[in-house]
């Protein structure tokens, strides 16, 4: 019961800065709570949030995809090589998503069937990925993608300050969330992050439901990959280099525990959001990109320090309170 | 990977079966630095065939050149990975050093030692934070220094403005660790390797160079074994940090031209490096001369595909292969062995059970 008091907490203190840092932007700047504004910060986070939500279920299963934004930049770049060599979208969105299914597939494979670890997995995935997409597009770049499909990425639905990509991230938030909090699958992937071989005697399919998740996670990659790409117009092989600390850095930042199972889908939303807004203000306040990556990097440390440091602070107090009611139970 | 170094360790088995077992796993550790080396003879033999200009003596000079950093910076993530830790800040802090050290010489004219010093004293203080953040706040180790990765560029790229240094801006004794040697071979590979001799030396034939693989093998009986855990795996960033500073001072000798994001993406590099040399990921497992060779090949690989006038683009891609085959490779293997060595220690216990009657009470019972 103290757990999940904590877990509240915490999460009740990444909202209550998202909260702080949105009434401060206002306050700081009157451009930063403008509708356009607003809605560019939350298009700009696009591909950010939808990767966060597998990753989410992933690291609370007690895995990790570092291969995420490599796929995203292959699919962006086979995006941009078949335009360009004629194809239609309608056929290219497919294939790419096929692609994306692919790249997860092996990632899932290698770890389940050969019983490696994500993490070792996942970096050599991500450099060989990144390396395809080098090999398919070079080192050039493609952008004369038509208005009618790069708008559907950064227009606003009619009448909101919500892009296309936002709303259909909502969605995909909301069935994440019911599948990881109200349903079996859910409790077997804390499960399985908890204590994986329990969870295997237990009798969950504990390799089936980690292959699935990886191959989610390279389908989610890869739809990210048509979005980036359509958002900015332009398809080349290192876009999104980086994105997968940033997104890592949300999931732990949402309090989702680095070892696995624990962790709720609501916490890593609102962290995604802060670091947007964050981002955001930054760029309105015109400090450089270099700032922005200090950031971003205290963020990751500090999202992962605190969590422990409030851990060893209440074992002491717990160790305290222990001994202090063991020495008033021997006094009378 | 663990029962590799666990199971041979029976004792009583003297002779018997457990010293066919230790043969058998130091066969197969061995034969992965061999393998390295059988695949590194066949690659040059290869492309030698196809272009003889690529073994001549400025060809291989080279590749040796640009393998000793990075063979500096596997040395010292050996010692980290070997703990079942990872350091992904080094890349970051070879960019950081080498451009710091390139203006701290331009500025004051120093003698090359005080730069050396100078970027070793860099690199330590960032090993120093990945080492406390990881052994005393035991925060997951990837997940530390890749914040400490982009706090590290972030504040390269800041002292750097977008400058670049020069090697005009250089001392001359700077630019003469780079580019002279002694008795025609040049300073770099002869630091590296003396680097490299002495890692090697320590982690193999000191006890606390041993208690880095009893950390990495199983933390909980290390600790249980009274090692001091935090101390060692502090020291393994705080050499994996120094490393990486003299790998920046070397790279601003080498290259003398040199922008903030010199080494930028090398730390995926070097683990590639590290890993594909029989180091295993999970800890406890492989050696510095390994790792060598590890980051040797992946060198010799980006000269080849130049050689070949291969797309260079596909040296992340074959990096990336190496990276996932070695990796399998090493966990069928380790399924292989463990079986031969359960197989073996069946026979044993049968052979036991005939020789003495107790045990056999002991199964009556079950």
């Amino acid at each position: 019961m103290s757990r999940l008091g904590g877990l509240l907490r915490w999460e009740t203190a990444v909202t209550a800065l998202l909260i702080v840092v949105f009434a401060g932007g206002a306050g700081f700047s009157p451009d930063f709570a403008s509708n356009d504004n607003l809605s560019f910060a939350l298009d700009d986070l696009s591909e950010i949030a939808l990767i966060a939500l597998p990753m989410t279920l992933l690291v609370v299963c007690g895995q990790v995809d570092l291969s995420v934004a490599s796929i995203l930049g292959l699919c962006s770049a086979l995006t941009g090589r078949m335009w360009d060599a004629g194809m239609a979208i309608e056929t290219i969105i497919p294939v790419v998503l096929a692609v994306g299914v692919v790249c997860g597939l092996v990632n899932g494979l290698l770890v389940t069937r050969l019983g490696l670890p994500s993490l070792a997995v996942t970096i050599g995935t991500m450099t060989l990925y990144r390396g395809l997409a080098y090999v398919t597009l070079g080192t050039g770049a493609i952008s004369d993608f038509p208005f009618s499909y790069t708008d559907l990425a950064t227009s606003s639905i009619p009448g909101t300050p919500i892009p296309y990509p936002v709303a259909l991230f909502a969605v995909l938030a909301i069935a994440t969330g019911v599948v990881l909090h109200a349903t079996g699958i859910g409790r077997s992937l804390f499960a399985i992050g908890a204590q994986e071989d329990a969870a295997y005697f237990a009798g969950i399919r504990v390799k089936r439901i980690k292959l699935i998740l990886f191959v989610v996670s390279g389908l989610v990659a890869g739809f990210a990959g048509i979005v980036y790409t359509l958002r900015y117009g332009s398809a080349r092989a290192d876009n999104g280099l980086g994105l997968e600390l940033t997104v890592i850095a949300a999931v732990l930042l949402g309090g989702v525990d680095f070892d696995g199972g624990k962790g709720t889908l609501g916490g890593v939303i609102a962290a995604v959001l802060l670091i947007g807004l964050l981002r955001n203000l930054l760029m309105l306040n015109d400090v450089s990109t270099e700032v922005q990556s200090i950031v971003t990097g205290l963020l990751l440390i500090i999202s992962v320090l605190t969590p422990r440091l409030i851990a060893v602070a209440r074992e002491t107090r717990g160790r305290r309170a222990g001994a202090r009611s063991a020495a008033s139970a021997a006094v009378p | 990977m663990t029962v590799l170094t666990e199971s041979p360790a029976r004792p009583g088995g003297a002779g018997g079966p457990s010293g066919g077992g230790r043969r058998l796993v130091e066969l197969v550790l061995r034969a992965r630095e061999m393998s390295i080396l059988g695949g590194l003879v066949v690659l040059v033999a290869g492309t030698t065939i196809a272009n003889p200009r690529f073994l001549s003596g400025q060809g291989v000079e080279d590749i040796f050149l640009n393998a000793s950093i990075l063979v500096l910076l596997a040395v010292g993530q050996t010692m980290v990975v070997v703990t079942r830790n990872i350091d992904l800040s080094v890349g970051s802090v070879v960019g950081l050093v080498a451009f710091s050290a390139g203006k701290f010489a331009a500025a004051g004219d120093h003698g090359v030692m005080v730069v050396l010093l100078f970027g070793v004293a860099i690199g330590l203080a960032c090993g120093l934070v990945n080492g406390l953040l990881v052994s005393f706040c035991r925060v997951p180790a990837l997940v530390v220094t890749l914040g400490t990765l982009y706090v590290i560029q972030g504040l390269g790229y800041r002292i750097a403005h977008g400058q670049q240094i020069g090697a005009a801006e250089l001392p001359a004794s700077v630019l003469s660790l780079g580019n002279d040697g002694i008795l025609g071979v040049p300073y770099l590979p002869i630091i590296t390797v003396a680097v490299m001799l002495a890692v090697g030396y320590y982690l193999r034939s000191y006890s606390s160079g041993r208690e880095f693989y009893a950390i990495g093998s199983s933390p909980e009986a290390a600790r249980l074994a009274g090692v001091p855990i935090r101390r060692r795996v502090l020291t393994a960033y705080l050499v994996s940090g120094a490393l990486a500073g003299l790998a920046g001072v070397l790279w601003l000798a080498r290259f003398g031209t040199v922008v903030a994001d010199a080494a930028h993406g090398w730390e995926l590099t070097v683990v590639s490096a590290v890993v594909v040399g029989g180091v295993a990921i999970t800890g406890g497992v492989g050696t510095v001369y390994g790792a060598a060779l590890g980051a040797l090949l992946l060198t010799t690989i980006g000269s080849v595909l130049v050689v070949l006038k291969v797309n260079s683009f596909w040296q992340d891609a074959i990096t990336g292969v190496l990276l996932l085959l070695a990796i399998s490779v090493d966990r069928l293997l380790a399924l292989r062995v463990t079986r031969a060595l359960r197989q073996r220690s069946l026979e044993s216990a049968v052979h036991r059970d005939v020789a003495e009657p107790a045990p056999r009470r002991k199964e009556g019972r079950t």
